[in-house]
This record gives structure tokens, sequence and C-alpha cells, in this order.
């Protein structure tokens, strides 16, 4: 097994949960209503978690432990896409980052519970029944809001057309792409953006939103090499204030 | 005096999840093995219900403390994902318990957890099962709360996963 590639694709992996976790913990005491706040509180408390569990196995392979490694690190370390770090801006943009998202991580899971690595395919397998919950949530809403009112449909489309450069960044090709998938550790991101799309129109064609044509979208890159947005590192530094004056802090 | 395997498994019946105090970890399904090595070790093996659930540190600890309780000096409490939890592990005596509680169990599936599971509850007040699914979402990670259409109550269920 490559050690690098793996390494490479657990931390973009485990840097997406913890980066979009926090960003939807800032929807905590904000939620457009009560039901909205719990259910982006407990997908933050997911996503963090799962983030943990998989600097975990970093940990296993000789990095710095799970803390240390989230806490400690600048923005040009970090190798989450672009599009997780982006601000949350109204709910419909939320929504829609949530949908995007969550529908490319579900089937990133369930690839890699098949993955060679057997650390990585034994969490796959747990995550993806929690992760079905986040997907599950985020279609019934883009139906919903998608085909409500002019208002509601206007801005859904309008935050879909401004967040898909960036979620095309999600699939980002890393140097190992061959090495991963010759060792059948994870399927690559071309055939996840492959099932993406059709997830995703499947359900855009549910509701009265249009996917404008993908392939004419420039997607946003970077991110997975140190590439960052200005709204990055000062979400980092409010997430990690308490541990740098206090690294035995506990609660 | 030697100790067994299932003498221990008792013991562990005073564990609760902190966050459902009626219910015990044997009967949540977490333990998944208990082990004495020959040299007398005690390994106790568990798994969390979801990856990031937050009481699962508590939780070792408890078993910890158990063991240290009893006398165990040498012993190893290990969490690991190799034997994962599922909503199907949940004994019978549990979902008594969670009854009893207020709480409706997750139903028991084929590992296939579809919109129609989750929304597939009777209410634990009156049992009708005239009920709706209001969000997937509740005050803990493995719970979904839904409102029952004949007595008017909202209630919990211990999500199907």
């Amino acid at each position: 097994m490559n050690v690098e590639a793996v390494k490479d694709l657990l931390y973009k992996m485990a840097d997406d949960q913890l980066v979009l976790g926090h960003r939807n913990s800032e929807w905590t005491g904000f939620g457009p209503l009560l039901e909205e706040d719990i259910a982006f509180s407990s997908m933050a408390q997911d996503k963090v978690g799962q983030s943990w569990q998989l600097y975990k196995i970093l940990n296993e392979m000789g990095e710095s432990d799970p803390d240390t490694v989230a806490f400690m690190r600048n923005a040009d370390q970090f190798h989450n896409s672009q599009f997780v770090e982006l601000p949350n801006g109204e709910y419909d943009f939320s929504l829609i980052r949530h949908f995007l998202f969550d529908t490319a991580e579900l089937l990133r899971f369930q690839f890699l519970s098949e993955s060679s690595f057997e650390a990585l395919a034994l969490l796959a397998r747990k995550i993806k029944g929690e992760t079905k919950y986040h997907s599950m949530h985020a279609n019934i809403w883009v139906k919903q809001l998608g085909s409500a009112t002019e208002e509601s449909i206007l801005r859904l489309q309008s935050s879909l057309n401004e967040a898909l450069p960036y979620a095309l960044g999600l699939f980002e090709e890393s140097k190992f792409e061959d090495e991963l998938i010759s060792e059948g550790v994870f399927k690559g991101e071309a055939v996840l953006k492959e099932a993406w799309i059709g997830e995703i129109t499947k359900i855009i064609n549910q509701s009265a939103l249009e996917l404008p044509n993908l392939s004419s979208i420039e997607p946003v890159l970077g991110g997975r090499n140190g590439v960052h947005t200005e709204y990055l590192q000062p979400m980092l530094d409010e997430m990690s204030e308490v541990f740098k004056v206090d690294p035995t802090a506990d609660w | 005096m030697t100790i067994t395997e299932d003498e221990i498994k008792v013991w562990l019946d005073e564990v609760k999840d902190p966050e459902i105090p009626v219910l015990s970890l044997n009967d949540l399904g977490v333990i998944t093995n208990i082990d004495i090595n020959p040299s007398g070790k005690v390994v106790v093996n568990m798994t969390p219900t979801f990856a990031g659930c937050p009481a699962m540190d508590v939780m070792q600890q408890d078993v910890v403390d158990v063991l240290t309780k009893r006398g165990i000096e040498d012993k190893e409490v290990i969490v690991s994902f190799e034997n994962p939890w599922n909503s199907n592990k949940i004994t019978e005596k549990g979902r008594k318990a969670l009854a009893e509680f207020g709480l409706a169990s997750p139903p028991k599936h084929n590992m296939v957890v579809d919109i129609d599971i989750i929304e597939r509850v009777d209410c634990p007040q009156c049992g009708s099962d005239n009920t709706e699914m209001k969000t997937p979402f509740g005050p803990t990670l493995c719970r979904s709360i839904h409102r029952c259409n004949s007595c008017g109550e909202s209630f919990e269920q211990f999500k199907p996963v």
C-alpha cells in the first residue's frame, strides 16, 4: 500500500468534514426554524466526530494526535476543498452546499466501505449509515423549497449557480489517483464525480430547479493543495482559540 | 477465585448510556466482546452507536471504573469499528427500557434504512401508528423527532441505523 497516497486521501476527507462541520455549527442558535437549528447542529457533531475518527487513523499511521492536527495547522496546511470553507451565507446557500456536499460524501463513503485499506473500510461502513440521514434531510428540503414559492425557487437556483464551480472542486484529482485506484483503496474522483452528477440530477429533476450544463463550468481547484480563500484562516483562528489558550482544556 | 466472561458481562449491566440512563451498555448492544487472557488480563471491546458520539469517552471510562471496583487490575477497554453497531443490536430488554423512558424503539430492519423505515413508527404514549416525522435530527445524534396525530403528543425515536 502506498502510505503517502492513503494519507493524502485521509487528510482531504478529514479536513472537509472538520471545516464543514464547523460551518454547520455556526447555525446553532441561528437556524430559520428550530428543527433546522437542531439538524445543522447534529450534522456538525456528526461531521466533526467523523473527522476525529479519520485523524485517528492518520495518527495510527504516524501523524500527530487528532487535536494537534485539527487545531495547530494554518490554512495553507489544510487539504479541504474551498467549497466547505465558504461562509454560510443565507440559509439557501447553506442548504444547497449541504445537498451538493453530502450527496458526494455519502457516495464517497459507500465506495470506501469496499476499500482494500481495512481501517478505512470499517469506518466507512459505519459512517455511510449516519450520512444517509444527512443526505435524506438535504433531499427533502431541496425538493420542497425547490418547488415552493417564486422566491424560494429563485433563491435556491441562484445559490446553486453560485455553488457549482466550488462543488466541482470537491473532485480535484490528487497526484496519487492512479495508485489509489490500482491498489483498490478508492475508486477515484472521476468515478465519484460521475455518480454524484447522477444523484444530484435525480433530485433536482424532482423540483423546479434547473441544473446548468456542468461541462461548461470551470471548477474552482487548489484546496486539496493548500490553496484557500480568505475565509479559511479566520475560521481556523476562531475554531482553535480555546485550544491555543489552554491545550488541556476539557469539558 | 477465577472470574468468567459471563460474570463480567453481568457487572457491566450497571453501566448505563449517559444520554439514556435507563439503558445498559449490554442492552444497547455496544459491548462487542469480553475476553480473559490466559495471564488473567480482562479485555473488553466496545463500539460507538455513532462515530461522533460524545458519550463514548464517558462510557469507556465507566467500563474501566466498574472493572476497577471489582478488583480487576490488569484490564483494557478497546473502542473500535470492527464489529460495528446497528440499531438491530438493541436487545428486547433494551427496547422495553426505551419504551418506559418514553422513546420509540428503532424498527428492526434488513440493513437497508430508507425514509419509509424512519417514518414508520408507533407512538410510545398511546401506541397509535398514525404518526409523522418532524425531523430526522433530535436532542442527541441517535434520536429523531415525531408527532402523534392520534394523541397529539410529540415524541422521540431512537433512530434506525
